[in-house]
């Protein structure tokens, strides 16, 4: 487990206490054959929420997607949904729709029609049809391009009807595959944000997977890591990147540098760990205490959190030596690869807030440094 | 723009390549349709050939005799009429058969796993590799009133005396459909075997059943594979003469059947002529047709 414990995390424990449990996963386990793709996977979502499975292609997110849309079936374990067991029923009986990565728009209808589609199918009387298909339109700014086709019309533009389509018959529950694969990196961030406001205006809750951190992080309020099948964390945007859990989780989320340390000290407030790499010990304002056996500890620490000077800091903790080894020039921001004295790269970030300013350049003799609260400490 | 660049950069290549093939259609076509159109409006004759020349030289005169009359000839009898009518009647019925025969083969054949694909579509094509007059003479052999069926019932007590099954419209339907089969099925076959498994899912996400999904996504969009299947069979169904000749009976009056007889039999050679330009003008119509939707299709 992660070593920090906020009171960002206790807040949201207290929302998450009070919010109804909309979907239920419990203990689903999927092998295709002798494959394990999905791994005793046990979660809850709440109503309301938008919740990203985040993972590397081949994690078993879109495994884990497909059993809740009803295409694929668990082989144990069960799924709940507002209560009712929902495990053996097909798609099409489920009050969940889903939005393909895709799209899956169907080429020889109009968008008037595919929105319609889903509702014929319960039966609605033609009214019913015609206003929601109407309000669907307006909900995601169509309403001008209700007569094309899907393929009169640009990704961005087939990415709303999709969502309409998926929102028309108003699920329970909206799952989204992959939702921006489909879009330029422009047209991609600009849509993330009016998606969540479509969803927050509906007030549905939604299921997404996705393998960009970005695209999770920016879309959901709460962010579940998948590896091998596994939820390795599941946490808030800020609980994930700040308070990885686990090597796996600190690696995929961001950029991280790692340290092997070996505790020498372990107290209440701070702790104390030796590193090979690094020129003095590292501080830590916490300590891991209590039943830890093992004295090899990893410290992941972020980019943005070190700060590189060319002077020498002060103090006998957290800093370390070091040659400019690369420098990656972003606009708003600069890494620099940093080689050690032992030979490893660390990367530093530095935010570029005075245009044109005297910086190291390569081969320059710098100093990292960080504060004693900037990393985390995992098992290694 | 990268068209008119590609047509730059390979001038010769590219028209050489366009010309063979109409080269081809020019000599091999087109040519010997107008020779038979020039018979069709020249009379019949006792000679060799056995029809009147189109252009006379005589004192200085170019003379072009055309005459209708073969023609006004087929409207007036009504054998003709029948002939066609029927041609294109067991034609349409054949492609029905067909389709319906063959639109399970081709789904079967697209949605079973991709490496028996290969296997499947060989088994449609293998009766193609022996010759068609074989598998003809195959079916006489089954359907004759002492053959394979007919004894079969006879030993297992079904019927007391043989069903009349060759020489009747239903041997030439079994013959058509066996025959023309294949080529219903691969034109089927390519164009279900791309349709996007994704759609029959948002299908079922949005609450279609199998058979509503199946007539409402799959059916429309297989729609290109249903005409061009449905015009590969149809097309040389209105012209058949093997099987009707060979399977069917006295009833079983088709178009292909009557031009031979006019040729072979009456020697009759410019009323046959006229008989295979109508012919022509008939499928004529519906490929057009066929055409013009299809690039309408593409426009949009």
């Amino acid at each position: 487990m992660a070593v920090t414990a906020g009171a960002r995390r206790q807040q949201f424990q207290a929302d998450h206490d009070q919010k109804k449990v909309l979907l239920s996963i419990r203990k689903v386990t999927k092998y295709f054959d002798e494959e394990l793709a999905v791994d005793n996977v046990q979660l809850d979502i709440l109503e309301g929420e938008i919740f990203a499975l985040l993972g590397a292609s081949g994690s078993g997110k879109s495994t884990l997607l497909r059993m809740l849309a009803g295409f694929e079936a668990p082989t144990e374990g069960k799924i709940l949904l507002d209560g009712e067991d929902i495990t053996d029923q097909p798609p099409y009986q489920r009050q969940i729709n889903m939005m393909f990565q895709s799209y899956a728009l169907f080429p020889h209808m109009t968008v008037e029609q595919n929105l319609a589609f889903g509702l014929k199918q319960d039966k609605l009387t033609k009214d019913v049809i015609t206003e929601r298909v109407e309000r669907m339109l307006k909900l995601v700014h169509m309403e001008k391009y209700a007569r094309r086709k899907p393929h009169q019309l640009s990704g961005g533009q087939r990415q709303r009807v999709a969502l309409a389509r998926s929102l028309a018959k108003q699920p329970k529950l909206l799952l989204l595959d992959e939702p921006m694969g489909a879009l330029d990196k422009k047209l991609r961030t600009e849509m993330q944000l009016e998606v969540v406001d479509i969803l927050e205006s509906v007030g549905v809750t939604c299921v997404m997977v996705t393998h960009d951190q970005e695209e999770a992080m920016t879309m959901a309020d709460r962010i579940a890591i998948m590896d091998q099948g596994f939820i390795s964390q599941v946490g808030s945007p800020v609980d994930v990147y700040e308070s990885p859990n686990s090597r796996m989780v600190a690696e995929f989320i961001g950029s991280v540098n790692l340290f092997d340390g070996r505790i020498i000290e372990d107290q209440e407030d701070h702790m104390v760990l030796q590193c090979a790499d690094l020129d003095c010990p590292i501080y830590i304002g916490h300590g891991v205490t209590s039943g830890v056996d093992e004295r090899n500890m990893l410290f992941a620490l972020r980019p943005e959190k070190t700060l590189m000077t060319r002077e020498q800091p002060e103090g006998e903790f957290n800093w370390s030596s070091g040659v400019v080894h690369d420098i990656a020039y972003l606009g708003g921001h600069t890494v620099y690869y940093v080689r050690l004295p032992s030979g490893k790269v660390v990367q530093s970030t530095l935010v570029n807030t005075e245009r044109r300013a005297e910086r190291p350049t390569w081969d320059d003799p710098v100093y990292v440094h960080w504060a004693g609260d900037s990393g985390v400490v995992l098992r290694s | 723009m990268k068209k008119i660049d590609l047509a730059r950069a390979l001038p010769g290549g590219r028209r050489l390549v366009i010309a063979l093939p109409y080269l081809w259609l020019l000599v091999f076509f087109l040519l010997p349709f107008f020779i038979v159109a020039k018979i069709a409006v020249s009379e019949a004759i006792l000679g060799i050939p056995p029809y009147s020349a189109m252009f006379e030289w005589v004192d200085q005169t170019l003379n072009i005799r055309m005459t209708f009359s073969n023609f006004s000839w087929l409207f007036s009898d009504p054998l003709y009429i029948t002939a066609y009518w029927n041609s294109i009647k067991v034609a349409f019925n054949a492609t029905l058969f067909a389709l319906l025969l063959g639109y399970p083969m081709a789904y079967a054949i697209a949605k079973a796993p991709s490496h028996l694909q290969p296997t499947w579509l060989l088994l449609v094509l293998l009766p193609s590799w022996t010759s068609f007059l074989i598998r003809v003479y195959a079916w006489m052999g089954l359907l004759s009133n002492n053959g394979v069926i007919n004894n079969f019932l006879l030993w297992l007590g079904i019927i007391d005396s043989p069903i009349q099954m060759l020489n009747t419209n239903f041997a030439v339907y079994i013959g058509v459909v066996y025959s023309y089969l294949p080529f219903m099925v691969l034109p089927l076959y390519a164009n279900l075997v791309k349709h996007d498994n994704a759609l029959l899912e948002a299908a079922s996400d949005l609450g279609a059943r199998k058979w509503t999904s199946f007539f409402r996504i799959t059916l429309p969009l297989s729609k290109n594979g249903i005409i061009a299947g449905s015009m590969l069979v149809f097309i040389p169904v209105v012209g058949e003469y093997v099987i009707p000749e060979l399977l069917g009976g006295a009833e079983t009056i088709m178009i292909g059947k009557v031009l031979w007889q006019e040729f072979f039999n009456n020697r009759d050679w410019p009323v046959a002529s006229a008989l295979a330009v109508i012919m022509i003008a008939l499928l004529i119509i519906p490929i057009m047709l066929f055409h013009r939707y299809q690039n309408k299709e593409a426009e949009q």
